[in-house]
């Protein structure tokens, strides 16, 4: 191999391997976070589970369902919320920002026992 | 002596088992706008009165370890109000009237019980208004049929009384359409009108994880703001709370079936055991004494007894 051609050769897998480099860098600072999801059910009058932990930044999608009626879920600390019907699986999403215990309510009216309909989640460090 | 003393309205025994005088709460926390008398002092005003406040009464609640008097409790409180020895121009319940059910049939049984119980008190004017308990399930089939409208208006003396309906759409809405009738309501009235909105939930944001907001209500206060003398009554948080948002004074009352906890002050919200060393400890109703010509309300919170 002429001495033209060894640097041709090298040149092109340098370039080569700083690209790749280039694209693995970009990659992981552009990479979207892997969401954790979490099923809910809501049925009269509880939610199951009642009780989640979360981390705060780690982004979270919930996936609600109603095993009876119409329910409503309301996780108010981080503007989360909407209604709950039979038959579909309803998503919400959010990243927590802060740490703590929260509240979340059932927030529409499903009778005797709804006002005790609540949960928790608690965002850790 | 007060009109109140004079009325012999607090009677410390003597009311055949009914109520006792708690405290009284002088126009809003003093707070109420003193302002717009000069002008409205020209023109005509009626002559002072007062009305009777009951809420919460849940007829068809059944928990001895909450309340094991629930039969009991809203007899003696009409019992009470009979006896008075000036009768108020009339009363107002401010919703869950009777607790809820899935069952329809036992709803309207509950109802018809309710107003049986209630057309035994001697005042001939009572107005209602429904709770979530009554009108969540079915968006207020059941209630309009036994009681009538949802929303609506009363004068008196002086004072326009607006009845709004924050219970019958499940999630806690007034609702734009509501909205709107109370706006152009609001339009017939002067800024300076002595205004009484009589609601269940509370219209401001008491404490929202525990249900105790109304999720349109900033709306209805921005409608209710250019009026300069307003104030709410309202019921649902079974215990007394008095607040301002801005000039607008809102007035909580007591059940007259279990007392619930102070908001936020426990983990979660169940009604507070009955405590057989104070019977009926929590519940009460409430007179109110309307001075149209000051735009002023004194509230006399009365306990019921068991006596």
């Amino acid at each position: 191999m002429n001495r033209k051609k060894r640097i041709l050769i090298t040149s092109t897998l340098l370039l080569a391997s700083a690209f790749l480099s280039g694209l693995l860098i970009y990659g992981r600072a552009n990479a979207v976070p892997v969401e954790r999801v979490i099923h809910i059910t809501a049925k009269k009058f509880d939610f199951s589970p009642d009780s989640i932990t979360l981390k705060k930044g780690e982004p979270v999608v919930f996936e609600i369902s109603s095993a009876d009626r119409e329910h409503g879920f309301n996780l108010r600390a981080f503007g989360v919320r909407t209604s709950v019907s039979p038959g579909k699986v309803t998503r919400v999403r959010f990243t927590p920002d802060k740490t703590g215990k929260f509240t979340f309510s059932c927030d529409v009216f499903c009778g005797d026992g709804h006002e005790e309909m609540t949960g928790t989640v608690i965002v850790t460090e | 002596m007060s009109k109140f003393d004079r009325r012999g309205f607090i009677k410390l025994a003597g009311l055949g088992g009914g109520i006792v005088f708690a405290s009284s709460l002088s126009r809003g926390l003093g707070l109420n706008a003193l302002g717009s008398v000069v002008d409205y002092a020209n023109a005509k005003v009626e002559n002072d009165f007062y009305f009777v406040q009951l809420s919460d009464t849940h007829w068809g609640f059944a928990g001895p370890k909450v309340n094991p008097d629930a039969e009991g409790t809203l007899k003696k409180a009409v019992q009470a109000v009979n006896s008075l020895e000036e009768q108020p121009d009339f009363i107002v319940f401010t919703g869950d009237l009777t607790h809820t059910t899935d069952d329809v049939q036992v709803r309207k049984d509950r109802m018809s019980q309710f107003k049986e119980i209630v057309s035994r008190l001697k005042v001939p004017t009572v107005h209602f208004m429904a709770g979530e308990h009554d009108a969540s399930l079915d968006r207020g089939d059941a209630y309009q049929e036994a009681f009538g409208k949802l929303n609506y208006t009363f004068d008196h003396k002086g004072v326009h009384f607006i009845v709004l309906d924050n219970v019958s759409d499940p999630g806690a809405m007034v609702g734009e359409s509501q909205i709107n009738w109370l706006k152009a309501d609001l339009k017939q009235q002067k800024t300076d009108a002595r205004i009484v909105v009589l609601t269940h939930r509370p219209l401001f944001d008491l404490y929202p994880d525990w249900d105790w907001a109304t999720k349109d209500g900033a709306a209805v206060i921005d409608a209710l703001m250019p009026h300069k003398n307003v104030t709410v009554f309202y019921g649902h948080i079974h215990q007394e709370n008095h607040h301002m948002t801005g000039h607008i004074a809102h007035h909580s009352a007591k059940s007259l079936m279990f007392p619930l906890p102070a908001p936020g002050s426990v983990p979660k919200k169940a009604p507070v055991p009955w405590d057989a060393s104070a019977p009926y400890r929590g519940l009460g109703l409430r007179s109110i004494e309307a001075e149209p010509k000051q735009a002023k309300y004194e509230i006399k919170e009365l306990n019921v007894t068991g006596g």
